[in-house]
């Protein structure tokens, strides 16, 4: 029984005595709150893991906390009970939101300046970086994972019905003269789309270089008021209208819902994010290419340059200067041409960094995997003021008006410019209340 | 002269002591978040809570400005009268046919309650993969009989939908109650009827139904509560408010804006929302309750 007692003694004082040991070399832990999931959360485990065996003196620490949406909100909860991550991926549509924040974030430009990184806004690929970046020249996020708005098509469909596979219809009237076509080979959804606020009306915009927002989009600050009820966005959604009615565009849901329709073979041709190449590659059954969002032939100054999606990093403020420094070097970790350019090709992303496209390019990799370049080819265009990007607050809700009156289009009950009048007129309701909620 | 029966406690502050740990789950659990949500309605500040301002009745003034919000009421009554009324009478139906069940009665009970363990937003994408026009079966099936079953583009289907979705969670819970209510009726009641002749309709409606009555002003109260309130679950993954608004009940509306991180309008929204079903339930209480027979 004494034996017992003394052994349980020494294993206990030999438990205590080992954490001192491990404690002494603790590398400094970087908290990463994120929103993905699957091989895309895979991807995210390993630039971690890359980052923290590279070095000795921090440690990223990710961490799946749900959704855009769902993670978004639980960071902004933490930062107000003071428990903030050092740094939170936000989706594109919340960047009003971060960059109206009073003191919450720490611009990238200033964590990689205080961190001793060297730091060029010039090398990012400017329709990506330009997104994150305010009026005076200067990256507030960094780009983490950007995609584009393409055109898919099924080549087998295409084939079926009298068309030629390898060529991408380029213009609107070719997209409807193809989809006549299709429809007359029995296709029961020749077109449709996914993301359609995005697709048809933000990307469309920049696209054909005309606004979608007044003060550059939203870029001149939250004066900014909606104006997508302009001629050209009108014709464009009653030209699908038109097309709904004669069968040739289907409505299959909102946000990325169809893509289903597309990926099963239902539908011939649709407009989606750049990231779901991958998707199609491992579960697409037939022939499938991807091509640039189509533009309207007559229209100066189109085919611009395209809207991104995705996501960004954002820095949190209030954190020590040591775990910052940890902050800048994993940034610049992230965007170096060899991660970058492993990134891209590895989740079909696109590349934030004009060396890691160069290097993609040189390794052939466009080459052997046709239609991963459109998106990137869309993207490296030098931009204009109305095709930069979209910075408005309340932009969840936005989508939301955006959606339920394209609706009312699409159902038939209104026209293109009643619904987009009245899209705008609710949607300045909500900048309105954004600007008053921010000022000062 | 009932002879009450009451457990008289001696001392003094034993009884709070007791209620104390439920008081305090009550204060920490609605209180405060209801208190909270009261005075950021009457506020409007950042997502960050970093420019805090005062500005009074303001949000529900714009409440009150918008169409689309108001349009939602009507969307809200429509929908919540549906769910209780349709919700109610068929588990009722389903707990009178199991209460003259003899053999297999668990069987039935069981498939019957088993519903109710789906958490509701489970319940909405179950009921969205048979539903959905492009990818659901039921829909399939519905288009080779010629239904133009569309949810994406017709109202009256996606209300439908939701409907459907929503009452098939509740019957479970209502069925449960039900049953135990009619079998507590006394057997010689109703056995006694029926030697005078009561057909199986008369004795329902003369003598169970009466005697359901505390039951069904208590369900009446807890669906009118789920229909307000829990189906946000379903809205979100069935319809999303769509097509159009038309399936924009007020709850679905109140949290889509609160993930939108318009903090200050949702918390207004909730207010609205919470005195809607107060009063609701008020008018309960005061005129349902005294056509119940206890």
């Amino acid at each position: 029984m004494k034996l017992k007692l003394q052994l349980t003694a020494a294993a206990f004082a030999l438990a205590c005595a080992l954490p001192m040991q491990a404690q002494a070399q603790a590398p400094i832990q970087i908290q990463w709150w994120h929103s993905m999931s699957g091989p895309l959360g895979e991807w995210v485990t390993d630039l971690a893991k890359g980052f923290n065996e590279s070095q000795k003196e921090y440690e990223v620490v990710p961490t799946y906390k749900g959704s855009y949406d769902d993670s978004m909100a639980a960071g902004i909860a933490a930062y107000r009970a003071g428990n903030a991550p050092n740094i939170m991926q936000v989706f594109e549509v919340g960047t009003a939101t971060m960059m109206a924040s009073k003191g919450a974030i720490v611009p990238v430009w200033k964590i990689m300046q205080e961190g001793g990184q060297k730091f060029d806004v010039k090398s990012y690929i400017p329709a990506v970086a330009s997104y994150y970046t305010a009026s005076n020249g200067q990256m507030l996020s960094l780009p983490f994972n950007s995609s584009t708005t393409v055109f898919f098509y099924n080549k087998d469909a295409f084939k079926a019905a009298g068309l030629d596979p390898d060529k991408a219809p380029l213009t609107w009237e070719e997209v409807k003269a193809d989809a006549i076509k299709l429809k007359a080979s029995g296709s029961k959804c020749p077109l449709t789309t996914s993301w359609e606020s995005w697709t048809q009306l933000e990307s469309f915009s920049a696209w054909h270089n005309v606004p979608f927002a007044s003060h550059n989009n939203g870029f001149g600050g939250t004066a900014a008021r909606l104006e997508f009820n302009g001629p050209l966005q009108v014709r464009h959604i009653q030209d699908l209208a038109n097309m709904e009615k004669e069968g040739l565009f289907v409505y299959k849901g909102r946000g990325n819902v169809p893509d289903a329709a597309f990926i099963s073979g239902d539908c011939a041709m649709s407009m989606g994010s750049s990231s779901t190449y991958g998707q199609l590659k491992n579960v697409a059954k037939f022939a499938f290419a991807l091509s640039p969002l189509p533009y309207y032939a007559d229209v100066k100054g189109a085919p611009q340059n395209t809207i991104i999606g995705g996501a960004s990093l954002w820095a949190m403020a209030g954190k020590p200067a040591a775990q910052n420094k940890g902050v800048a070097a994993f940034f610049a970790y992230l965007s170096s041409p060899e991660v970058q350019a492993a990134s891209h090709q590895r989740t079909g992303y696109l590349p934030i960094t004009t060396a890691a496209y160069e290097l993609t390019e040189k390794s052939g990799y466009y080459q052997k995997n046709p239609g991963t370049d459109v998106a990137v080819n869309q993207m490296v265009r030098k931009t204009t003021d109305k095709s930069r990007g979209i910075r408005l607050g309340n932009y969840l809700q936005i989508r939301a008006i955006i959606n339920e009156e394209l609706e009312q289009v699409w159902s038939g009950k209104k026209t293109a410019k009643q619904a987009l009048d009245t899209a705008v007129e609710r949607g300045n309701v909500l900048l309105a209340r954004f600007q008053q909620a921010n000022k000062g | 002269m009932a002879v009450e029966k009451r457990v008289v406690f001696r001392s003094r502050w034993l009884p709070w002591l007791l209620l104390a740990p439920q008081g305090v789950v009550i204060a920490v659990f609605f209180f405060w978040p209801a208190g909270q949500a009261l005075l950021q309605s009457l506020q409007q500040s950042d997502a960050f809570g970093g420019s805090v301002s005062w500005v009074g009745l303001d949000n529900f003034r714009a409440l009150w400005s918008d169409p689309v919000y108001l349009a939602s009421f009507k969307t809200t009554v429509i929908f919540s009268v549906l769910v209780v009324v349709l919700g109610m009478s068929l588990s009722l139906l389903l707990a009178v046919f199991a209460d003259r069940v003899v053999r297999g009665s668990s069987l039935y009970k069981t498939l019957l309650i088993w519903p109710y363990a789906v958490p509701p937003a489970i319940a909405g994408v179950l009921w969205l993969f048979m539903f959905s026009p492009s990818v659901g079966i039921v829909s399939y099936w519905l288009h080779a009989l010629g239904i133009p079953w569309n949810s994406l583009l017709d109202s009256t289907d996606a209300m439908a939908l939701i409907v459907i979705a929503a009452v098939w969670q509740q019957i479970s819970y209502n069925f449960l109650f039900f049953l135990a209510g009619l079998a507590s009726i006394p057997k010689s009641l109703i056995e006694a009827a029926a030697i005078d002749g009561a057909r199986p309709w008369r004795r329902f409606w003369t003598i169970q139904l009466p005697l359901l009555s505390p039951t069904v002003f208590f369900l009446i109260s807890i669906n009118a509560v789920y229909a307000f309130l829990e189906t946000f679950p379903i809205v979100d993954a069935a319809t999303q408010g769509g097509p159009g608004t038309s399936t924009s009940i007020m709850v679905y509306k109140l949290v889509y804006d609160f993930k939108a991180l318009d903090l200050n309008n949702s918390a207004a929204q909730s207010v609205v929302l919470m005195l809607i079903l107060v009063a609701v339930t008020i008018v309960q209480f005061k005129y349902v309750e005294n056509k119940v027979h206890y």
